[in-house]
């Protein structure tokens, strides 16, 4: 790793002003994912703000209908929050199936979000649950917010604070994990709330996070896992690599969808 | 050059560091615990887990400066001076090693278990949540069987697991 200054933030304002003064500094979230990527030197910021001495910026509360997370909430309190199993039992479920127990003390659900990994499990959960980035200049919906590969709607020096994913009907998230990593190969978070529904694809595309509106419109006239049947997401722009080809993504997706709907409908 | 001064296994220690120091380099190299390993350097394998303010972590993965102000325990701050710690006892038992690489940090990680999910663990929920530490030799059996039966000890013992916090 390359040498930094190293900056302990104490309040959001304060994070922003240092990321203002250095354009190349960076945010530490949990740093699961920048410390290896810097370890490799493949990322050398000149300057790390330390998010974690923020207070207020990580806990979960219910707001109305949705459950509000803090960005530096670790993906344990958010897989073993009551609040979060009552109210959206498949992102509780998502949290405790990210990398491994000890990368789940640490790693922060905004840090995940703003990294916006081809292959994270939480982009998935934000997309289907149209759920809200709120950053400290202004409130951006999902579906704005993730704009493909490593790439978001942020601005420099704009901070994600906190997420709103208002609570689903039914809603469930099912991967195929890379069987080394346990990074998903395909993960296809489905949700319904009344009428409406949503079903976002992470690991398979390169552009990153999708929403599959061929497999919303099927499941719109029945909420089923056979209205699924005939329905074939296009290998077109998914990934191929050693752990599979496009092709082999693009049937993961299928069959990984039809899981969901099952574990959504509680089958 | 960052000040950092965090509890390590019960003693206050101060240290002037490069801010890109590592957990794991911090204790090995500035305090001379070396018990706590680095094996990928990675945070996939599991060799260096240490707690930090009682949670299991990758100490690789961690810069030592984000740890100012916190309380770390590594292998060497578990046992009771000559006393074994019920979970280390249980791995020399049952033979819960063969090289020893990963010991340290298996048994870290297995205390951690203990900590979340409570004294009585099948074989399933403890082979899940081994997930982040990874063994060449043993196959996992004699590992999963100490963790097993050092959980049950830990039970008889619950002060001595959460004093050593």
């Amino acid at each position: 790793m390359y040498a930094f200054n190293y900056q302990r933030a104490k309040s959001v304002r304060q994070a922003a002003g240092l990321l203002a003064k250095n354009g190349e500094a960076k945010l530490l979230a949990g740093g699961q994912t920048l410390l290896p990527t810097m370890k490799q030197r493949l990322a050398s910021p000149p300057v790390l703000v330390d998010l974690a001495r923020i207070e207020g910026l990580a806990g979960i509360e219910r707001k109305g209908r949705a459950i509000v997370i803090g960005a530096m909430t670790k993906h344990a309190d958010v897989a073993t929050s009551t609040l979060v199993r009552e109210a959206i039992p498949a992102l509780a479920a998502l949290a405790e199936g990210i990398g491994d127990p000890a990368v789940r003390n640490r790693g922060t659900i905004g840090g995940s979000v703003a990294n916006n990994d081809p292959s994270a499990d939480y982009p998935a959960a934000c997309l289907a649950l149209g759920a809200t980035i709120v950053t400290n200049k202004r409130k951006i919906p999902a579906d704005e917010f993730f704009q493909g590969l490593f790439t978001t709607a942020l601005d420099e020096g704009e901070i994600i604070v906190k997420i709103a994913f208002p609570a689903p009907s039914k809603a469930a998230y099912v991967k195929f994990p890379n069987p080394a990593s346990r990074y998903a190969m395909v993960g296809v978070f489905v949700a319904k709330r009344g009428s409406e529904i949503r079903v976002a694809v992470t690991g398979a595309s390169s552009d990153g996070v999708f929403r599959w509106t061929a497999a919303e419109e099927a499941l719109r006239s029945r909420f089923n896992p056979k209205s699924l049947d005939g329905v074939a997401a296009s290998a077109d722009g998914m990934i191929s690599d050693i752990h599979g080809s496009a092709e082999y993504r693009a049937h993961l997706v299928g069959v990984m969808a039809k899981r969901a709907v099952s574990a959504a409908l509680g089958k | 050059m960052t000040t950092v001064t965090m509890t390590v296994n019960g003693k206050s220690v101060t240290a002037n560091v490069d801010p890109r120091t590592l957990l794991a380099q911090f204790v090995r190299e500035n305090l001379r615990l070396t018990g706590t390993h680095v094996g990928c350097d990675t945070s996939q394998c599991g060799a260096c887990v240490v707690h930090v303010d009682g949670r299991a972590v990758k100490s690789c993965t961690v810069l030592a400066v984000s740890c100012d102000g916190a309380s770390v325990t590594t292998i060497e701050g578990l046992a009771n001076g000559a006393e074994l710690h019920p979970m280390q006892a249980a791995f020399r038992e049952h033979h819960g090693l063969q090289c020893g690489f990963c010991t340290p940090g298996m048994i870290m990680s297995a205390v951690d278990i203990v900590n979340r999910k409570g004294h009585d663990l099948d074989e399933h929920t403890i082979r899940e949540e081994l997930e982040g530490n990874i063994c060449r030799c043993t196959g996992y059996h004699n590992i999963v069987k100490a963790v097993e039966a050092g959980a049950k000890a830990m039970g008889g013992t619950v002060a001595a697991g959460i004093a050593a916090e």
